[in-house]
Formats: C-alpha cells, structure tokens, sequence
C-alpha cells in the first residue's frame, strides 16, 4: 500500500512541484503552440519539396513533440530536487526507488500523450489528415507507448542530470536527435544507411512507423510488432535510468557533489 | 559620440564573451537550427533535385539566425530579472536601449557563426556547394540580415518585458519565424492572409535578398526594404521600451519573479 501511494500520490505531487511549465503562460506556448507549429513547419516543407502528405507529418511531428514533456518534466522532477535542495532528503528516505522515480514518470507520459494528441487534433482540424473510426482505439494505444518510451530516455536523462548541470542543453539535444532520427519527418526507408541502422534504438521509431500505419487504416494486430519493439526500447532506457540513477546517486554520495548546483 | 561607441562595443564584448561561454545560448544556438536543417534538407534530398536543395541549403544556413535572436533575445529582460540586474539595467544613466542593442548585435554575431556552420555542414555532410554567384553581394545580403534581426531582437526583448515566462514565448517564436521569413519554404505557398504578416518582417526581405544575390540578381530592392522595416522595429522598440519600463516602475512589478 505504501509503495502504490509512493507511486501515485508521490508521483503526481511531484509532478506537480517541480514541473513549472504547468503555469499557463509556459504551458500555452510550449505544449500547444509549438507543437502545432513544428508539424506546419514540415508539412509546408514536404509540401513544397513534393515529398509525404500531411498525415505523415502530423503524425511524426505530433508524436516528436511529446518527447518535450516526457523528457524536461521527467529531468525536472529530478533535478528540481536538487535545486530546491531537498534531492538529498528524497535520497535518505526508506522508501523504494524504483516507485520512487517511476512514479514520477505516470503523470509524465499522460502529459507527453496529451501533448501529441494536440498535434493529431490540429492536424484533423487544420491540415489534409484523415482518421478512419476504427483507427481511434490502437491509434491512442501507440500514442501512450511512444509518450512512455519517451519517458524512458526522460528518466535516463534525469539520472545523467545528477552528474551534468546543463539538463535543458541535454533535453534540446536528445530532442533534435529524435527529430533526425526517429523518422519523424523522414521516412527510416530515405535516411542514410548509417542513421537507418541506428534509428530502430531510439524512441519513437516504431511508435511513429506504428501511428502512420494505423492511421492509414492498419489494425492494432498488423503493427503488434512495432508496438512491442517500441515498448521494448522504452523499458531498456528506463532500465538504463533507474540503474544511472543507483550509480550516480553513489557517486554523488561519495563525491559529496550531490547538490552541487 | 566616441563615450557612446566606447560603451557600445565594451557592452558588445561583455555579452559575446556571456553568450559564448554559456551551453544554452552558445552551443545550443547553433546545434538545434543545424538539426533542423539536417532534417529539412533530409527531406529536400528525397526528390534529389538540384534546384530544390539549393533553395533548401540557401535557407536552411540563414534560419539560424532567427534562432538565435528570436529565442534569446526575447527572454533577455528575464534573465537579467532572474539575475537581480534588471533594476541596475533600468536604473543606470545609460539607456536600455543602449544596454540591449549591443547584446542583441552580440546574438547576430552567434547567427553569423551558424550560418558559416551550416554552410560547412551542408557541404561536409550533404555535398551539397550552394552556387553563390555573388559572393559580396551574399555577404552583404548576410549581414544585413544579422542587423536587422538584431533590431527586431531588441523589438522583442523590450516588448516581452512584463511577460515573466518570456523565454517560452521566444520558442514559440522559433517556428513560426521559420515559417513566415520564408527560409526553408516559398512565402507564397503560405495563406494569402498569412502574406502581410510575413513581409513585415525583416528577415523575409532578407532572405530574398539572400537568394536574389546567390542567383545573381540584384538585391538591393530587399536589402532597402528590410533595413528600412529593421530601422522601424528599432525606433518603435525604443518608443516601447520607455513606456514599458516607465508602467513596471509606476506599478512597481519590474523585478517581480
């Protein structure tokens, strides 16, 4: 019982606490603004190269952009301990790590599925993108499992924030790297052969190759494989953030540099 | 006159040396734009049209000029607020206006940089050689470019000053900039509606100039018009300016986080 209030209640409050983009003037412009705007920017970019159709770009651009969210909230709900100078009390508590930090990631990838759902919704409304009825369900499915395998690179680069203090600098990176990796604007098929080769150990890959299919009218069975290539790549970076976290929280502890700002 | 420019250029290097030294400003500046050339130019490349990754390379070396004015400057006030300076800022003998041209100048001069990066980076990566017919009338076309996007900069700067959360505002801005100026895609592909908009701004008019001056026409047509339009920005961010600083003084919320 302890555990799941440390997951849930734990999670969201502190979500709530050190995520400061929630305030309107910052949620407005960088949740609903500019994503709408990044999937415009590139379907006028692959309409005027004569390249894609809208509903690929809305759907690579929607689901990039959730990686905002997923990626600064979960550093922030980290590295806001840190500068709020209360790491070190969250660290000397009994309670469990992984409910700890993975608690943390729940309101996380509802705000990074929100986030991409804006770009979808914008994209039906404004743009050239048709959803068939029966899409809807295995569509939010795939959305929900890109927005949690991106809040899987999210914990690992909160954990890498102990150690390096530019967590926004970090977040922009692994952003962009998504952008020219993960197919968002570019079909895997058209990157060069050494992108291609690595493109499939990012998030979002599958989960963006999944979302187009669908919405082209595929079955939630016709992309199962994706969908759980995805799912698989989300856990090995959250893996790889829970066990960055025990290292570094170590390092730290015996470096004293744990709330070195 | 020489007490102005001496001012002038000691608060020009002080703000490159900051802006240099600093990851987000600095480094980051230049890689996110160089992404998002990569990726257009990704896609430009599909079609493998000559014609098409010219256009594309010859905008996508620009727009991160507009990156690194537009995001920057528009949270400069911030984060002189988040230092506890802007009231030493507001409260000097020294104008802001004469304070933030400087430091917008400094953020073209970053501009500058990427765009010699991007060119580089196009012809390392891609292979592609952007044909340039005229290469002082390119420079010239550049530079103006890098002036008037530092006097739209301190157009920003002061206008977001009341806006506390300013620096999302300016990456908001980054693309619509991107958009509307022209630099990856033809303005006349955007809505009629969206046209005015677009010419308003400075950096569309060079970005033409850009282009006519690589394709060997004559961009002096542009080159007026966006410095003319750059010349307002920059009287009209003065005008602002006073107004603005003068009701956060009255009203007592300059300095309030």
């Amino acid at each position: 019982m302890t555990t799941l209030r440390i997951l849930l209640v734990g999670g969201l409050m502190s979500y709530r606490a050190m995520f400061n983009w929630l305030s309107p003037w910052i949620l407005i412009p960088s949740m609903i603004v500019s994503p709408i705007c990044q999937i415009l920017l590139f379907a006028y970019i692959g309409r005027s190269a004569g390249v894609g159709n809208d509903e690929f770009y809305v759907m690579g651009n929607a689901l990039n952009y959730a990686a905002i969210p997923c990626l600064f909230a979960m550093s922030a709900t980290i590295e806001g301990e840190r500068e709020g100078r209360t790491l070190s009390v969250v660290l000397t508590t009994p309670a469990a790590r992984i409910p700890l930090f993975l608690g943390r990631a729940l309101p996380v990838i509802v705000n990074g599925w929100a986030v991409a759902m804006v770009g979808v919704v914008f994209g039906l409304l404004v743009l050239d993108v048709h959803i068939p009825g029966s899409s809807w369900p295995a569509l939010l499915l795939v959305i929900t499992v890109a927005s949690a395998s991106c809040t899987g690179l999210g914990l690992a680069m909160g954990a890498v924030a102990l150690r390096v203090r530019e967590g926004a600098v970090l977040g922009n990176v692994l952003f962009c790297l998504l952008l020219v990796f993960s197919g968002v604007s570019v079909a895997v098929d058209d990157l060069p052969g050494w992108m291609a080769a690595v493109s499939p150990w990012f998030p979002l890959t599958h989960a963006i190759e999944a979302a187009r299919e669908v919405a082209d009218g595929a079955a939630l069975a016709d992309v199962i494989g994706l969908v759980v290539r995805e799912i698989g790549v989300g856990a090995l970076y959250a893996a790889a953030g829970l066990l960055l976290l025990r290292w570094l929280e170590d390092q730290s502890r015996r470096h004293a540099t744990l709330e070195r700002v | 006159m020489k007490q102005l420019l001496r001012q002038q250029l000691v608060c020009y290097r002080l703000q490159l040396k900051v802006i240099t030294t600093s990851w987000f400003d600095g480094a980051l500046a230049v890689f996110f734009p160089l992404m998002f050339a990569t990726a257009t130019l990704l896609i430009y490349g599909v079609r493998d049209d000559p014609e098409a990754m010219q256009f594309a390379g010859l905008g996508a070396a620009i727009m991160g000029m507009w990156t690194c004015q537009g995001v920057i400057a528009s949270s400069l006030l911030t984060r002189e607020r988040w230092a506890g300076t802007l009231e030493l800022v507001v409260a000097a003998p020294t104008s802001m206006g004469r304070v933030l041209v400087p430091t917008t100048l400094a953020l073209s001069t970053i501009g500058l940089y990427t765009v010699v990066a991007t060119i580089l980076w196009e012809r390392w990566v891609f292979g592609l050689e952007l044909r340039i017919e005229s290469w002082p009338l390119f420079v010239t076309s550049v530079l103006a470019s890098a002036l008037t996007l530092a006097q739209f900069g301190f157009f920003l700067a002061v206008t977001a000053v009341r806006y506390r959360a300013s620096w999302s505002l300016g990456a908001a801005l980054e693309y619509p900039g991107w958009l509307l100026c022209g630099f990856v895609i033809p303005v006349a592909t955007l809505p009629d509606w969206l046209h005015p908009l677009s010419w308003s701004i400075p950096t569309t008019w060079a970005m033409e100039a850009v282009r006519e001056s690589a394709g060997g026409g004559s961009p002096w047509r542009d080159l007026l018009v966006c410095l003319v339009l750059g010349s307002a920005y920059a009287v009209l961010a003065s005008f602002l300016g006073r107004q603005l600083v003068d009701s956060a003084r009255r009203h007592a919320t300059l300095a309030l986080t």
